[in-house]
Parts: structure tokens; sequence; C-alpha cells
């Protein structure tokens, strides 16, 4: 049984569905070798509003966001292959007047770290909740004039806001106090930030995305700008990703329809002598010499010494590739056109 | 509204006359609001809606992809590869709509309401049908199969949509005679014309001879397959039950009597099979009358008898558009100016539009419709329902990239109008930066100063804090920066710069007159302070700045001024002169300015 692929999004309202698919592992053939590893849908369950972004929460929870406003967590039953809601929380982001049939806003991001869920939306505010807990834990009204779009963890504690008018903000959750810790923004224009992703070991190195394509590194333990700006797409980027075990590598989908994959695992300049030689010590030496040829690879402004690799994943691109995911040499995305692409050999 | 009222007029009359199926098959919620006699009916559709539009969206957007493919393939092919290149689309569509087919028979197959399995099952015949049409014009048009392999292409096409019964005729054929069919089978493209006519002549002689001398006659069975081989149409037609429908008979008739048949010679046969076939028991279908017209090779009836038949926008503007790329269609002008493929288009595309995803399809289209595309996008693409941020982005991006600058500004103007009604300034502000719309700038600002004056502090810093050069949009918001800027150096101590900023905001008219009399209250505390603040210039500037103030207003005006504002004038003239006293001494003295 193949695992999970990540989920997609539909855009559409009326028949929005939450779906689960498998795709197989390598080792299984199919009737005639021809539909090995073509996704298979498992299960589906109806959604109310859009699908704005989803996250599993552990092995059989998924929570996903709404544009109601509403939270869900739903639940996979492997052993029958269904989905059942599991958990909702209603209205958790809304506008003025929540009882006003139209007064939810929508929910733009969601993060989790078992038990706890971290939701952003368009009315500017923070939940934190709790799986299991039916009231949120803490709800910052109004963290944010302007639209959050997307949400992550930078550390156990601290998590890491992108909005509509271009800032990068921290906020401790362990303070009781409604203002973010730091505030971070990009010089010139301010463009709106879609999507947020932090270095899987390096934690002082987070990605984002704005509506101009633009990808931003930044390093937050210095300064309030961007270290580097790389011109990218030509619309919003939608989604930024780090690869979970591969870090060297970064995925970004966008609006203009393309899929780039960049690669700064070439850009390990020079090796230091003594990598060459044999022994447990240097092997030691070597690994901790490695992450930091890694973290100046993504935080180097130096364009000559370190190169960076860059392709477009898609051959003939026409609409939008709204999301993204990775795992392992899997990539998963989806696309405007309602399609769900897979590949699985990613590194091949 | 639309380019031609008797475009409107055409496209409302075919609307009109297929309201149940136009529904039915793109889901189309406004029509539901149009007048039907039998209410109950349009309830029906609705629920159909829903269901059929699930399949059909596979065919809308992996057609969508095509369609694109198509248009944007260069011409640099001539000749041949182009055409291999158009057959291969053609039958790219074609397996995208047999694709459909297999989805809807699964979901019929699997269905357990009976009423639910008959509408699949009559959706999936439809879609059969469209294939079947489609095929048949590939074969006509498309590729314009030529004599010799003209009669292939027509055989494959019978056998893929009656195979079983043309399989066991085949049976019973090759378990006699095998090695006299060899030659007749393997007729190829390798062959040319007149050497395929000489074998089959010789081969229908040697059959001929048979049936003469009697070989047959102690098995009638043989005697009548014999005759059918001859291409003897009584025969034939004898075995009418095993050939479902004239245009099979049709090839099979040709095969037997006639396999090298010219494209030109098939609409004496055509019409003579369907009337043979049909014997006068019944009338001509819908669809035998576009199989007919098809192999007239009368295009334009076929594409009309389709757009009235099928009632489904989306067979015909493919098809018309990969004929039209065949330069097949003369610019045949319909007289409203459009052209048949355009008006197609512009249908197809205008019913997605009602689609609250497939919207995004209908645009590519639009964008190929050179004539009245850009006009159709223009009306369309103001009217989709912006309930998400994300959507409205998505719009803006296709409206940008179009130079529809008008569009920009009002979907901007409307979505920052709505942050404003939720009270999301911020939104509002990063909305109008987007649109570059500086009215709508001074107008968030003005709900800013609005608030600070009520609450007496700044709501939102978060966001005046960090304007950065979106702040030059509107001289309000430039002012709202700077009016921040002022009282967070006073925060810090900063008093002459703060001062000087305080005095500049004013005499270069950046902040407005209404707004003068805040400022100078402002300029208190800094005349207050211990030690001497404001220069004598400065003080000078403040006194005449004041002057202007309370000179601009009317006799009315003043004497309907509370004591507040009264005594406010009056303090500030005291805190100035008092200012003044002091400035001039410190700068009379040695230590001064």
């Amino acid at each position: 049984m193949g695992a999970p692929a990540a989920l997609q999004a539909c855009p559409s309202s009326l028949d929005n569905r939450i779906s689960i698919w498998s795709v197989g592992d390598l080792g299984n053939v199919g009737l005639n070798g021809e539909y090995q590893g073509e996704p298979q849908l498992l299960c589906d369950i109806r959604h109310n509003g859009d699908v704005m972004d989803m996250q599993f929460l552990d092995q059989e929870r998924i929570v996903v966001a709404s544009s109601t406003g509403n939270v869900t967590i739903f639940r996979h039953h492997q052993n029958n292959q269904t989905l059942s809601a599991n958990q909702r929380w209603e209205k958790a982001h809304y506008h003025v007047d929540r009882d006003a049939s139209c007064g939810g806003a929508a929910c733009t991001g969601v993060i989790c770290s078992n038990p706890e869920i971290v939701t952003v939306g368009e009315d500017g505010r923070i939940n934190l909740f709790r799986a299991d807990q039916k009231d949120a834990v803490r709800t910052i009204d109004n963290a944010d004039s302007s639209t959050l779009h997307a949400v992550t963890f930078l550390r156990t504690t601290e998590i890491l806001t992108v909005n509509s008018i271009g800032q990068l903000k921290i906020w401790d959750l362990r303070q009781q106090r409604n203002e973010p810790s730091q505030i971070f923004s990009l010089t010139g224009d301010r463009v709106p930030l879609h999507c947020v992703d932090r270095h899987p070991n390096q934690q002082h190195i987070v990605a984002t995305g704005g509506q101009d394509g633009m990808l931003s590194i930044w390093d937050i333990r210095q300064g309030t700008m961007p270290v580097s700006l790389l011109n990218a797409h030509e619309a919003e980027m939608w989604e930024v990703h780090f690869h979970p075990s591969n870090p060297d590598h970064l995925f970004t989908c966008s609006e203009d329809g393309s899929l780039w994959h960049w690669d700064t695992s070439t850009s390990v300049s020079e090796k230091p002598s003594f990598l060459h030689q044999g022994g447990r010590s240097t092997t030691y030496f070597s690994h901790n010499t490695i992450n930091q040829s890694v973290v100046s690879a993504w935080l180097s402004n130096d364009p000559t010494k370190d190169r960076m690799e860059i392709t477009n994943l898609i051959p003939n691109q026409t609409l939008s590739v709204n999301s993204l995911d990775i795992l392992g040499p899997c990539l998963v995305y989806g696309t405007d056109a309602e399609a769900i692409y897979v590949n699985r050999h990613l590194f091949a | 509204m639309f380019p031609c009222p008797v475009l409107f007029l055409y496209s409302r009359f075919i609307r009109n006359t297929m309201y149940l199926d136009l529904a039915e098959h793109l889901g189309l919620i406004f029509h539901l609001l149009l007048k039907k006699p039998d209410s109950s009916c349009v309830f029906v559709v609705r629920k159909d809606q829903d269901i059929y539009i699930q399949t059909l969206r596979k065919l809308f957007n992996e057609s969508h992809g095509i369609f694109i493919g198509l248009q944007r393939s260069e011409e640099e092919f001539a000749g041949k590869s182009r055409k291999t290149q158009l057959v291969q689309v053609s039958k790219n569509y074609r397996s995208v709509i047999r694709a459909c087919m297999e989805d809807m028979h699964q979901a019929a197959v699997s269905a357990r309401d009976p009423a639910l399995h008959s509408q699949y099952s009559t959706q999936v015949s439809i879609l059969s049908a469209m294939e079947l049409i489609w095929n048949l014009c590939e074969i006509l048009f498309v590729e314009a199969a030529v004599a010799g392999p003209l009669l292939l292409r027509l055989l494959d096409w019978v056998r893929l949509h009656v195979c079983d019964v043309d399989n066991m005729v085949r049976e019973v054929l090759s378990s006699e005679n095998p090695s006299k069919h060899e030659l007749f089978w393997n007729l190829g493209n390798t062959q040319t014309l007149t050497e395929m006519e000489l074998k089959w002549q010789h081969w229908h002689e040697e059959c001929q001879r048979y049936l003469q001398d009697g070989t047959f006659a102690s098995n009638s069975h043989m005697e009548s397959i014999c005759k059918i081989l001859l291409g003897d149409e009584n025969a034939i037609l004898e075995k009418k039950e095993l050939m479902t429908t004239w245009y099979h008979f049709l090839v099979t008739r040709l095969l037997y009597s006639h396999p090298t048949v010219k494209p030109m010679e098939l609409r004496f046969y055509a019409q003579s099979s369907m009337d043979l076939f049909l014997g006068g028991e019944s009338s001509p279908e819908p669809l035998d009358t576009i199989l007919m017209a098809a192999f007239e090779f009368e295009l334009h009836q076929v594409i009309k008898e389709c757009s009235i038949a099928l009632s489904n926008w989306w067979f015909v503007a493919h098809l018309t558009d990969l004929l039209d790329h065949c330069k097949l269609l003369q610019s045949h002008n319909l007289y409203f100016g459009s052209n048949m493929r355009e008006f197609l288009l512009l249908e197809y595309a205008s019913g997605l539009f009602s689609h609250y995803s497939l919207w995004q399809l209908g645009v590519d289209y639009f964008d190929h419709c050179p004539e009245y595309g850009r006009v159709y996008l223009e009306l369309h693409i103001e009217r989709i329902p912006l309930n998400t941020e994300q959507k409205a982005l998505k719009v803006l991006r296709i409206c940008e990239q179009r130079q529809m600058h008008e569009q920009v500004r009002s979907i901007c103007k409307i979505m920052a109008m709505k942050a404003l009604r939720n009270n999301r300034l911020g939104s509002a502000l990063s909305w109008s930066i987007r649109a570059k719309d500086a009215a709508f700038a001074t107008l968030i600002s003005d709900r800013f100063l609005k608030d600070y004056c009520e609450k007496g502090c700044f709501s939102d810093l978060d966001l005046i804090d960090n304007l950065g050069p979106s702040m030059l949009l509107s001289d309000r918001l430039t002012f709202l920066g700077k009016y921040r800027e002022f009282h967070r150096l006073y925060g810090e101590k900063r008093f002459s710069e703060a001062a000087k900023l305080l005095l500049m905001l004013m005499t270069a008219h950046i902040a407005p007159c209404s707004f003068w009399m805040t400022l100078l209250t402002d300029a208190l505390p800094l005349l207050e302070q211990k030690e001497v603040i404001f220069s004598a210039e400065q003080t000078y500037e403040l006194m005449r700045c004041l002057e202007d103030l309370t000179a601009g207003k009317s006799d009315k005006q003043k004497f309907q001024d509370d004591d507040v504002e009264t005594m406010k004038v009056e303090m500030l003239r005291l805190a100035l002169a008092r200012n003044l006293a002091r400035v001039i001494v410190k700068e009379g003295t040695l230590e001064g300015s």
C-alpha cells in the first residue's frame, strides 16, 4: 500500500472534496505493468468552501483551512478507507460580525505540530488550537492590519507569518502580549508575501515568496531585510518548500504555471582537504563543514563563487500551479487545470 | 453591450432552443433563472448539472490543454507534416472523449439509483455519438483520406463503433478460403491505387466465377456470403439485423463492391445506403443527418446540425477550430462580422464563465478570438464573484497580463472597499498600492487620521511605521507617514528634529488644512518645554500658520466656534509669544544660535 501522497487543494466551491490518493510503491506492478504508480483514489469527502491550505497533523488526521473561515480536522480511517470530519472550529476566522451569514473570513494558512495547530486568515487573526480541545487555546485578534497569507513554525513556541504588505513577523506564543517580537520587511515596494518556509536544519534561514514572483532568503539573526532577492517567477509565488531531508534543494510554484527546483548542492565550492582522508574523526569534522557550506550557499550573495542550478520542472505550462509538496524522492503538485501530478523520481 | 444586436439575438435563439441540454451539459445556473414552462423539469435539470458536470470537467480541462497546444503550434511544417500534426491533435481530442465516456460508464455501473443510472447511460451514448461524428470528420476532413486508405479508415471507424458484429462476419469469412482473401486484406499504403484496383478486380471476378459455377449451391449460407462478397446489395440487406446502422451497411457495401471509392463519390453511396437501409420505415435521426452532411462534404451543414442537435458548444467549438486550422473554412463571414470559428469559441467560453472555477479556461479561449475576444473578456472578467483574496489575485493577474487597466482598477477598488468595510485598513492599502490608486490611498489615510483624532492614538502601527516607498502614492499617505514619524521622534525625545518635521508638514503643505489645528496643538508641548526648541524663525512661521488658519475662517465660523476652539487659539498665541520672547533673548545672547 503506497504511502498517502500530499493532498491537493480543489479550487471550486460547490463540490469541493478532500481526497486521499494512493501512489503505488515501486514494487507494485499493475495488471500489465502500464498502470504502475498511477494515483488511485482511495476515498473522499465533501468540504464546505474552498480548501485554502491543509496539513497532516499525524498519520491519520488532516487539518484543513476553509474559505468560509472554518478549520476542520478530518480523520482517515485506513481500515475501511473512509474519511470523516473529526473536529471543527466554526468561523475560526471572521470579519467584524461573526454571526452574520457571510461574516466568515477565509482561513489562509495552517501549520501543525501535534497536538498544536496554528491558523491565520484574511481577518489578520492568529489562532492557536489544540486537537481535541473545543476552544482556541489562544487568539490574537487584529494581529495584523492586512491579510496574513501564510504561517510556519520557527521554533516550538515561535511562529513566522507573512502578510500582504510585505512583512515577515516572528511571534512568541509564550508571551502574553499581542505584538510580534520582530518585524522584517522587504526593501523597496512592500510587495505582498504569499508563502514562507524555514530551513529544516538551519533555523535562522527563512525563505519567502512574493506577489511579484520574487524569492527572498532571510537570515533572521541579523538585520530586518532579506539577505538575497532572487528574481524567479513572472507572477505570484504560491508556495515555497525546502526539501525536508535534502535542504540544499528548494521548490517554488507559481501562478505563471511553472514549478522551479532550486539546487544549491553543486555550489559547495571548495571542500577542505582533510575531507579526503579516511578515519572516524574526519567524518565528524566533515559533517560540520558540509553544514557550513550549505548555510553559505543560501545566504551567500557572491554569485561568482556559488552557482545555483534552477530547473523548471513543467515542460508545457498553462495554468497556475497552486500547491506542491515533497517527501523523499517524491514530488506532488496540483494545477488550476484540475490535475494532480506526481513525480516519484525527483533526483534520478 | 454585445458587439452586434443580431449576434445577440442569434445566440439567444440557439440558447432558447436548447435550454435543457445546455444547462444539463454545462451546468449553467443562470439558465434556471429564465422562465421555463415546467418548473419541476428545471429542478431535475439542476440535479443533473452537478452529476454531469463532474465527469465533463475532465473533458473541458483536458481539451483546453489540447486547444492551447494547437493554437501555439507553429505553422513551420507545411504539407504532410502539418497534416500529421493536425491528425494527432484530432486523435487527442477523441481520446479525451473516450476517457470521459469510460468514466461516465463507470459511474453508470456503480450508480445505485436507477434514475441516476439512466442519466449516466444517456450521457455515455451522447459522448459516443460525439466521438463517432468527430472520427468521421477526422477521416474525411482533417486527414482527407484519399481513395484506397479511405475505405480502410472507414472500416476502422465502423469497427470501432460496431465492433462485435463485424467480428462475427470476419470469423465466418476467414474460416473459408483464407488464401483468396490474403491479397485483399493486405491492402497497404505501399500499393498504388491502380495496383489495388487490378488485384481487387481479379479477386472479384474469381468470386463471381465461383458463384456462377454453383460451387456454393449446396450451401445456402456460403452462397449468400459469396453474394455479399460480390457486393450484391440485396444479399447484404438480408443480413440487415447484423448491421445496426445504415453507415455500417454503407461501409460493408463499399468494401465488397467499391473498395477504391473516392471521397467525392461517397455522397451517392451514402444517400442510397441510407434509403435502402431505412427503407422508408423510419425517418433519419439527427445523428444520421449529421453523418450524411459529412459524407456530402458539407462542412457548414455538419457544424450547423451539430450545434442544433448536440446543443453542446464544446463539440462544435473545438471541431470548428480544428477544421479552421486545416484551412477548410473559408473566411465565411457570418453577416454580422464575426467568423464561424470565433462565434462558436465565444459562445463556448462565455458558458465557461458562469462556472465558479472553469472560467479560467474561458480566458484562454477568448485570447484566441482576435476580433471580439478581448471585449468579451473585459465584460466577463468583472463579473466573476471574488469570494477570496486568492481568487481576486488570479483575476487581477489575468487583467494585468492583458493590459486591462480599467478592470484592474475596478477590481482593486472593490476589494479595497470590502477590506475597508471590514476594518482591514492594511489590506485596503495593499489593494490601492496594487492599483496605484492615489484617491483610495487618500481615503484610507483619512480614515487613519480620523481614528487618531477620535482615539488619540494610532491603530495599526505596524502598517504606518512600515509604509516604505508606498508612502509616496498619495499626499495624504505621505502626511500620515510623516506625522507618525513626528510622534516617534517626540517619543524618543528628539525634540528639535520633531519640531522641524512638524513645521515642515505645514509649510510644505503636506498636511491638509483641516489638520493644521491638530498640528499646532501638537506643537504646544514643544513650546512649553523648559529649553527652547523652536528658533525665532520657526516661531514666526508657526505664528504665520496660526494667523493663516484663523484668518481663513469667516466671521460666521468664528461666531460658531465654541469656547474650546477660541481658548485653544488663545493658548497657542500666548505660547508662541512666550516662546518668541525666550528665543529672541536666547539668540540675542553670546551663546545664542
